[in-house]
């Protein structure tokens, strides 16, 4: 089994990505219920390797990375990419250049 | 009023695998690639066959090829209503990948059977990302050996096959039996997990990969950073730049872990279905 971290570390996650993304009724939402549900269902019990507990656990996991990383995909994407066509001077910007001045205008210019 | 999904990029950046195909397919209809957030209310509901539907305010969900969108798996339900329900103004396609993966699976776009799909994804396993070396930068031949040995050797005893690895162009020769082996295993899945199966497995660029994360022996992390293995090794030797290497990457385990996450649920929940009919 992969390692995954503690159920209560993933558990926060999760809550936190649902808190991020519905806002202050993320409480009312039915994956915060069902996320809640699932986690005292399957509460550690006295047999540390229960099979399914772990099941579950990566599965815990890996719903938490496909939220945090959706989040994060989307910001990069808002910031990056989600600005249509950029002017010149902006893109020159990008790379640390600057475009050049030349108050004659280019030569073939009007 | 017509509810379709498109599932496209605005920016053009790696179109390959399933999600592009639906998308090309989809972009046949006039609909535009943003659209004004239109519902207030997203909530599930058990419909016919036992089977979970998506409601938008009052109106019930569609895949867009028109058909009613309804899934064997609760938590599967819960998941996409999450995804319509986190939306903001507008809705952005590109991020709702389990909605994606569900409607591709309802549709079949592609119109293939499993056995079809089964040939396709073991086509991978010819060109196995984690098969393929290098044979310098002698830093990264190192990392290869140290990070994706383990993997195969995992799989090797798991399964009982022979894969190996090679650095030549033509890549490793893959015994027959082992194709057979794979093959056997693939078609003990049903057809929606086949589905997600087949985009993780396009999205890695491996088969062993998938099969490890499936098996729960390797988390999506470290099974994307496995898969992007050479990246990691240029970003440590030269740095990162955010608006390439993390936006793939991040791209990258969004859709790895959709799919994950979509073949588990479509495999416990075709498991529940087996036992409720055997009573």
């Amino acid at each position: 089994m992969a390692s995954v971290g503690s159920p209560l570390r993933v558990c926060r996650g999760i809550l936190k990505e649902l808190r991020a993304q519905c806002g202050h009724k993320y409480q009312q939402s039915m994956a915060y219920r069902y996320m809640m549900e699932q986690f005292r269902k399957n509460q550690v019990t006295s047999e540390k390797l229960c099979r399914a507990q772990q099941e579950l656990l990566h599965q815990a996991a890996t719903y938490l990375c496909l939220l945090r990383s959706t989040r994060m995909h989307l910001a990069l994407h808002e910031e990056y990419h989600g600005k249509g066509e950029s002017k010149p001077e902006d893109v020159a910007k990008l790379v640390g250049l600057r475009l050049p001045q030349q108050p004659g205008g280019k030569g073939w210019e009007n | 009023m017509e509810m379709c999904l498109v599932a496209a990029h605005d920016d053009g950046l790696s179109m390959n695998g399933l999600q592009n195909v639906h998308a090309q397919l989809s972009m046949a209809l006039p609909i535009s690639l943003k659209r004004k957030k239109f519902y207030q209310d997203v909530s599930i509901s058990q419909g016919e066959g036992g089977l979970f539907e998506v409601s938008l305010d009052r109106r019930k969900l569609k895949t867009p090829g028109g058909k009613l969108f309804a899934v064997a798996s609760e938590p599967l339900a819960i998941a996409v209503a999450t995804e319509w329900d986190s939306q903001k103004d507008t809705l952005k396609f590109y991020t709702m990948h389990l909605t994606t993966l569900c409607n591709t699976a309802i549709d079949n776009p592609t119109q293939r059977n499993k056995e079809q799909i089964i040939t396709a994804t073991l086509k991978y396993l010819e060109t196995d990302t984690v098969c393929y070396r290098v044979e310098e930068p002698q830093g990264l031949v190192e990392l290869q050996k140290n990070e994706w040995d383990p993997v195969i050797q995992w799989i090797e005893k798991r399964y009982d096959v022979e894969i190996g690895s090679s650095s030549s162009i033509a890549g490793p020769t893959i015994p027959q039996k082992t194709r057979d082996t794979f093959s056997q295993h693939l078609a003990s899945y049903g057809f929606w997990a086949l589905t997600g199966l087949e985009f993780v497995i396009t999205q890695l660029k491996s088969v062993v990969l998938p099969f490890a994360l499936i098996d729960r022996h390797l988390t999506v992390e470290k099974a994307v950073l496995l898969s992007r293995l050479e990246e990691e090794y240029q970003i440590q030797r030269w740095g990162s730049v955010e608006w390439a290497h993390d936006y793939d990457c991040q791209e990258l385990r969004s859709r790895t872990a959709a799919g994950t996450l979509f073949v588990h649920l479509c495999s416990e929940a075709s498991t529940i279905k087996q036992k409720l009919l055997q009573g």
